[in-house]
């Protein structure tokens, strides 16, 4: 590629510059500073005659880098000449110098703890926003249900036992590997600290009524809102952005009904049974390292157990299982409809359903706590 | 500009390409000559859109030779294959623009890969492209999905333009735009070729813009170039898939008037 020269002669309190070689895109590095330099004259400059007769290429770079030396000898009160632009280039010389080439100025930036304190307020005004959010595609559902139970044949079946495949029976084998992994460790560690006191037998307690009551729904609805919840927050998101919900609509469907009441009571049907898969799975995984690590007999196991936990142990998981359910499902589809045209802001919508699930998960989880506290369960 | 006035920038002969092991072009020979608009028809599901895709690389063919400036794709090694990626750009069919960038940051994602310039000269870059193609300046700042459909075809266009290409792709640009603005595209997609010399293939669908804007026609049938040449050899031929589309309904009677006479 040919190089690009501007050699500049001074001529009393005028320059006569002389420009040579290829204006273009590969050179506009190496002719910026040139540019820069002539239009910094260091002694007063009255006018300027450019000739680019030896010029044998220019492009846009070239055209535009002229045309700012231009304008800056201008704002200086210089004047300016190009003589030798050869005919070819003139119309592009045109569409350059026709631009305005100029940004309105910027909004001024805010004094930071105003700012900060505005991005605090707007989070919690989301947060009520997204409380509202919830209620109203709560209520929706509601209705959707009603109009359903009242009309059964609009019921969209096929595509709930669709989706309780892909959410449910799918989701059998991880679900299975991880509650049995954690009812392993929860027994090891107990065994291991237990035996101190010489009380490893209580371990059998701990693992039943840990596992039942609490650790099996959580482990499981933590798995469900990352596996499931994100994929509905996906799906219903990038049907958003390529309007197929606003198609629905236009068609006279609710999309409540065909899209969210089916992935909704999909989740409410396969949380509780995996719930109680998983609790046994992880209780078979205790007992097996009850046995193995701690020499508890199985048998020995199986009578601690029956007496360490009752039918109330394993009611309060499997209770709470439908109820985590419809939240890990409603924040899922109430993100999934609140993505815009971006792609960046389905990547955004997906992460906060998958935190915002579990974050409601663990926060119900607490006040069901609390609730089958006072209740004596 | 060593070579002649009607040098070939783009030379495509005998391209086969199977898309899922169904031939879809089947022997393709077609020239982009340096300068010229060359409009691309043929029916929906031809391979219009295979046979773009083959030039600029994203498709795997079968055989044949495809030449970008001399040089033979297959045998270009990196270096070579990184500089005709620079001469030449592409505007895709829904603008493919970056929905996590502006606008301006669009337009100057080649700028600031290829040619390493200060900040203030990308940035003046990128608002004189957008300018060029007829946009005010202060969509710099805008994200694509706040733009209109015509807006991204044109900020689309700067960015393909951004590294001042030889040669422009454009894929069905003027689809999605009502008649006044794909006009407008048309008018732009000339003054731009006239003011920068670039060569112009464009895929497309629209009567209008083969007759306003392209200088020459290459029509796709059963995976083959079935005519190539001017508007009036495409007028005159007795092919009849070219009969039915050149005065089909769609075709306006002035035309015909005003290729006779």
């Amino acid at each position: 590629m040919t190089v690009a020269t501007l050699l500049t002669k001074q001529r009393g309190d005028g320059l006569d510059l002389f420009a040579s070689g290829s204006w273009t895109a590969e050179n506009a590095r190496a002719l910026e500073p040139l540019i820069d330099a002539v239009t910094r004259p260091n002694f007063p400059l009255r006018s300027v005659a450019i000739d680019l007769a030896q010029v044998d290429h220019i492009d846009t770079y070239g055209a535009w880098l002229l045309e700012r030396a231009l304008r800056i000898w201008s704002k200086q009160g210089c004047g300016a000449k190009i003589t030798g632009l050869s005919e070819d280039y003139r119309s592009l010389f045109e569409k350059i110098r026709s631009g305005t080439h100029e940004l309105t100025a910027k909004p001024p930036r805010p004094n930071p703890i105003f700012a900060t304190l505005e991005s605090v307020g707007r989070t919690m005004a989301a947060v009520g926003s997204d409380i509202q959010l919830l209620a109203q595609m709560a209520g929706a559902l509601v209705l959707a249900l009603a109009r359903v139970s009242v009309r059964p044949t609009r019921f969209r079946f096929t595509s709930m036992v669709n989706h309780l495949e892909r959410v449910g029976w799918l989701a059998v084998p991880i679900i299975v590997l991880i509650t049995f992994l954690i009812g392993s460790i929860l027994a090891q560690q107990g065994i291991f600290h237990f035996r101190k006191f010489g009380a490893e037998v209580y371990v059998v307690d701990m693992v039943g009524v840990l596992v039942l009551r609490e650790v099996g729904v959580l482990i499981v609805c933590i798995m469900v809102a990352g596996r499931s919840g994100s994929a509905y927050t996906a799906e219903l998101g990038s049907m958003k952005m390529r309007e197929e919900i606003d198609a629905l609509r236009t068609m006279g469907f609710d999309p409540i009904e065909v899209l969210i009441l089916p992935r909704i009571l999909a989740l409410v049907i396969a949380v509780p049974i995996l719930t109680f898969l998983g609790s046994m799975a992880a209780l078979y995984g205790g007992g097996l390292v009850a046995w193995l690590y701690g020499g508890i007999d199985p048998v020995v196991f199986i009578s601690r157990l029956r007496e360490a936990i009752s039918v109330e142990t394993f009611e309060v998981g499997m209770i709470k299982a439908p109820f985590m359910a419809v939240i890990i499902g409603l924040v899922a589809c109430v993100e999934g409809l609140q993505v815009r045209g971006s792609a960046e802001s389905l990547g955004a919508k997906t992460t906060s359903s998958v935190v915002k699930s579990i974050f409601l998960v663990i926060v119900l989880d607490g006040a069901f706590a609390i609730f089958f506290a006072s209740i004596g369960m | 500009m060593a070579n002649g006035p009607t040098d070939a920038v783009i030379r495509v002969r005998d391209v086969v390409v199977d898309v899922e092991s169904h031939r879809v072009l089947n022997g393709i020979d077609v020239d982009l000559y340096r300068g010229e608009i060359l409009g691309f028809v043929g029916a929906s599901g031809a391979g219009k859109s295979v046979l773009t895709r083959t030039i600029i690389g994203l498709m795997p063919k079968r055989q044949g030779l495809i030449e970008a400036f001399g040089v033979d794709l297959d045998k270009a090694n990196d270096s070579q294959k990184r500089t005709i990626d620079r001469r030449w750009g592409v505007l895709f069919q829904q603008g493919a623009l970056f929905s996590s960038l502006t606008v301006g940051k669009n337009v100057e994602f080649p700028i600031r890969e290829y040619l390493r310039l200060s900040n203030r000269l990308t940035t003046e870059m990128a608002i004189a492209k957008l300018e060029m193609v007829g946009l005010k300046p202060d969509v710099y700042r805008d994200y694509p999905s706040e733009l209109s459909g015509g807006m991204i075809k044109r900020v689309a266009l700067a960015r393909a333009l951004a590294l001042d290409p030889e040669i422009l792709f454009l894929d069905e640009p003027t689809s999605g735009l009502d008649p006044i603005s794909a006009a407008e595209f048309d008018q732009l997609i000339l003054t731009l070729q006239q003011t920068l010399g670039i060569s112009v293939f464009m895929v497309t669908h629209d009567l209008d813009s083969l007759h306003r804007a392209c200088d020459r026609i290459a029509v796709l049938g059963d995976g083959k170039i079935i005519e190539a040449g001017t508007m009036e050899k495409m007028m005159a031929s007795q092919h009849p898939w070219l009969k039915s589309y050149f005065h089909g309904v769609r075709a306006h009677a002035d035309w015909q008037v005003a290729v006779k006479g």
